[in-house]
């Protein structure tokens, strides 16, 4: 059970939970967004969050968009992990959505709250990084729209108060080779060894890691080194490794070492498959 | 907008009656099915989302009691293992001896039910993903297994959706 209590309120529209937001700030409620809430629940249960004030946002009609519109597939905040997996769309995000806890816990757990919570996989980022997304954010100052590539630095960069509302995919990314892959510890489900997206766009490669340090990431520089056709398959491999952004993850789901094996044996995957090099 | 402060005064619908309840609006659905209802089957275990002992169904999908706040399922069908009768996940298990000790069983069987209904040509893929939800400390996976594989292949099932 949840030791603490806290208020519930469940905003009709977007200005509504932002105004609510500001006004429960004012008072030292701590107050915050709320959407499959998994992660507030689960967390709040052994005190690692301490909230005086949810703001459960499934009540506001854009975050419950899930469609297609001029192209692009809008997805509001409140959408589950299932819908978007289930979904025959995107197979991409529809495969990426599969990565995080497993059937029954991402009926509740919606996208944007993987993406923006407290876990440090957040693996259903991979697909929007990759398929170089929009982001809407609404907060005290308005609306504003980024690319999630710019809004996404190890995590959602939001200011005091905003939430993200919505994710905007371009369905011509739909049509692109692209190849997804979770590798764990043991079994299927749980905690990613390493989780990876990868596509193919305009004869150029873009993947996103999670899992391989404190941190999900797209990085430019192993791009880079991943497309380099001048120098041979080996030695893009180990120059891309060279450039990750951070130390390699070291913990129970598996060792630095350990980890660097798999990723140098995933990077090859990729090149096997959207490059078609052969082993 | 919905707001409750202190506690919250709830009607809710489970396993087709009208409930009317007071609860702490930080209250999980599990707590609330178990202490002020009187529903013990919804198990409590790992209360974090992992385990699915508690799992119930909400508007005929599996979702784990534990990680859903009472506040949020006003307005929805709620059905507990109390609820399901005669169903034939629920003698499938007895034919196949789905369970040992038995603590998993009842969030096995809403787990498997909403399967088979929701999926009555559920493939292996399917299947596998869907009973990846709940863990079983005794290792009956095989028989559990067998047993929605048998409901699926006479496909009886009565409109109990």
């Amino acid at each position: 059970m949840i030791a603490f209590d806290f208020e519930y309120y469940k905003p009709n529209s977007l200005s509504e939970a932002v105004n609510i937001y500001k006004k429960l700030s004012l008072i030292n409620k701590q107050p915050l967004y709320y959407s499959g809430g998994t992660e507030i629940i689960t967390m709040a249960r052994d005190n690692g969050i301490i909230t005086g004030a949810v703001i459960d946002i499934k009540g506001i009609p854009e975050c419950n968009v899930f469609e297609l519109n001029n192209n692009k597939l809008v997805i509001g905040a409140s959408v589950t992990l299932t819908q978007v997996s289930e979904s025959k769309l995107f197979p991409l995000i529809s495969e990426t959505s599969r990565f995080p806890a497993d059937h029954t816990a991402r009926n509740k757990i919606s996208v944007i709250g993987n993406i923006c919570g407290n876990i440090i996989y957040k693996e259903a980022v991979l697909g929007y990084l990759v398929a170089e997304s929009g982001v809407i954010i609404y907060g005290e100052k308005g609306k504003r729209v980024l690319p999630i590539n710019q809004a996404f630095n190890k995590k959602l960069q939001l200011e005091k108060g905003e939430f993200l509302a919505q994710l905007i995919v371009d369905m011509s990314y739909s049509q692109l080779p692209y190849v997804c892959v979770k590798k764990t510890k043991q079994g299927k489900g749980g905690y990613p060894l390493i989780s990876m997206a990868a596509l193919k766009k305009n004869n150029y490669i873009q993947m996103a890691f999670s899992g391989v340090c404190g941190f999900p990431f797209r990085s430019k520089s192993m791009e880079t080194d991943m497309n380099n056709k001048s120098i041979p398959r080996e030695k893009r491999i180990q120059q891309a490794i060279s450039h990750l952004p951070a130390p390699i993850l070291g913990d129970i789901q598996g060792s630095a070492e350990y980890r660097k094996f798999v990723l140098s044996n995933i990077l090859k995957d990729i090149l096997v498959i959207l490059d078609g090099e052969g082993r | 907008m919905i707001s409750y402060m202190e506690t919250a005064k709830l009607e809710l619908d489970i396993n087709g009656e009208r409930r009317n309840l007071i609860v702490r609006p930080a209250d999980t659905l599990l707590r609330v099915l178990r202490e002020q209802l009187g529903l013990m089957g919804a198990k409590a275990s790992c209360e974090n989302g992992d385990c699915g002992a508690c799992t119930v169904l909400i508007d005929g999908m599996p979702f784990k009691s534990c990680i859903i706040l009472a506040v949020e399922v006003v307005n929805h069908k709620i059905v507990t293992i109390e609820g399901l009768k005669e169903t034939p996940i629920q003698k499938a298990f007895v034919e196949k001896r789905g369970f040992q000790c038995g603590y998993c069983t009842s969030g096995f069987i809403m787990n498997c039910h909403s399967l088979v209904t929701n999926h009555p040509d559920a493939d292996d893929k399917t299947i596998e993903e869907w009973l990846q939800s709940n863990i079983c400390r005794c290792t009956s996976y095989e028989e559990i297994e067998e047993a929605v594989k048998s409901v699926l292949q006479k496909k009886d099932l009565n409109n109990y959706k």
